[in-house]
């Protein structure tokens, strides 16, 4: 079937310049879903084959280049645990859904208030009240019906790490609470993925990247016991740019661990205050 | 001799930044807890200490032109 798919990607598929000149051959937006019903399989396993034959899905068009279409086939490939679906899970969640993550595991068991709608992009009128999962789903497929999205409608503990948190490629924490994010430390290293993890206050944050051998989280807060569950965000909440940074650094890191490509956060933490325009790199150990 | 250091408070931190704090004037010998002391913040506030981009302690000891960054305990998002 692999054959006759090839076959008939090559004959759809329709000879484009990129920007700078050179040619490419594309693959429309609706030539994806027409070949996945004809051949009665889903839209990723199309894609993968197209990239693996160097023909381009016009929705990946301008990742080409900084991608190669094996790199956007190993994205496709690849599965990402996003915890916490609020001011970063949100962002982290439609810049990954459009990057072309092929699976999206999605854990919170929030629903949408209206002290979200500062900087939280999935949370509207509409989604007022519903869990943030939902909306997460909904707006996903909104995005790329390639992506395969599961929901988990719990809150983060001890008790149901082991089954919420599966073996993934990467797994984010887009957490609200210092507490919790030991909790998925813990159950990231237990399940032997790296972890990528922000946290913001006001106009300042960090992200750094946990791999299971790593110290983790106790260089950045000491120990777990000595602390309280929340931080300065108490007095200062979360401006939405400071959010947005954070989310887009904590994707860049995603990305980078899929494809072994670029400088990650190991035992680095990156700081942001954007009241005085400081991003730095700074050692934690 | 007057030594002077970089300082840069973050988050709720910011409010005990001193005036000088570009150039902010230590006597030698002054740790990062000394100069806590000094700025009134409180110690269980400060979670992370980095020297010249490193991470310190409260007994690390100063020196000439070190810049000197506190940020308290972040966990929003």
């Amino acid at each position: 079937m692999k054959t006759q798919i090839i076959e008939k990607l090559k004959a759809i598929s329709r000879q484009k310049k990129y920007p700078d000149g050179t040619d490419y051959n594309s693959i429309s937006l609706e030539g994806i879903p027409s070949l996945a019903k004809s051949f009665k399989v889903d839209n990723r396993k199309i894609e993968i084959i197209a990239l693996e034959k160097g023909i381009v899905p016009e929705r990946y068009a301008r990742n080409m280049k900084t991608f190669s279409p094996e790199d956007q086939a190993n994205l496709l490939k690849s599965q990402v645990s996003i915890v916490g679906l609020g001011g970063l899970g949100g962002t982290v969640s439609e810049i990954l859904a459009r990057t072309g993550i092929g699976t999206l595991n999605l854990i919170d068991g929030d629903r949408f208030e209206a002290s979200n709608l500062n900087r939280q992009f999935l949370c509207n009128y509409e989604t007022m009240g519903k869990y943030k999962t939902e909306s997460a789903v909904k707006r996903i497929q909104e995005i790329n019906a390639s992506i395969t999205v599961r929901r988990y409608d719990e809150y983060l503990d001890d008790k149901n790490s082991d089954t919420v948190i599966c073996p993934s490629d990467v797994i984010v924490d887009c957490l609200d609470n210092i507490k919790t994010r030991f909790t998925l430390e813990n159950a990231s290293k237990k399940a032997g993925s790296p972890l990528v993890s922000a946290a913001v206050a006001g106009l300042s944050g960090h992200v750094t990247t946990i791999f299971p051998e790593d110290p983790g989280l106790k260089l950045i807060y000491g120990r777990p016991d000595d602390l309280k569950s929340k931080g300065a965000e108490t007095s200062l909440g979360c401006l939405s740019s400071a959010v947005s940074v954070l989310a887009a650094f904590e994707t860049a890191e995603v990305i980078k661990i899929i494809l072994n490509r670029g400088s990650l956060l190991r035992n680095k933490l990156l700081i942001i205050d954007l009241l005085d325009n400081i991003t730095e790199v700074l050692n934690l150990q | 001799m007057m030594m002077h250091v970089t300082l840069k408070l973050f988050a709720t931190l910011s409010r005990f930044t001193p005036d000088s704090a570009d150039s902010y004037p230590i006597a030698p010998g002054t740790t990062v807890k000394h100069l806590l002391e000094k700025l009134d913040v409180p110690e269980d506030d400060v979670r992370l200490i980095f020297i010249n981009g490193i991470k310190g302690c409260l007994t690390s000891t100063l020196t000439d032109g070190d810049r000197l960054g506190i940020f308290p305990p972040v966990g929003g998002g």
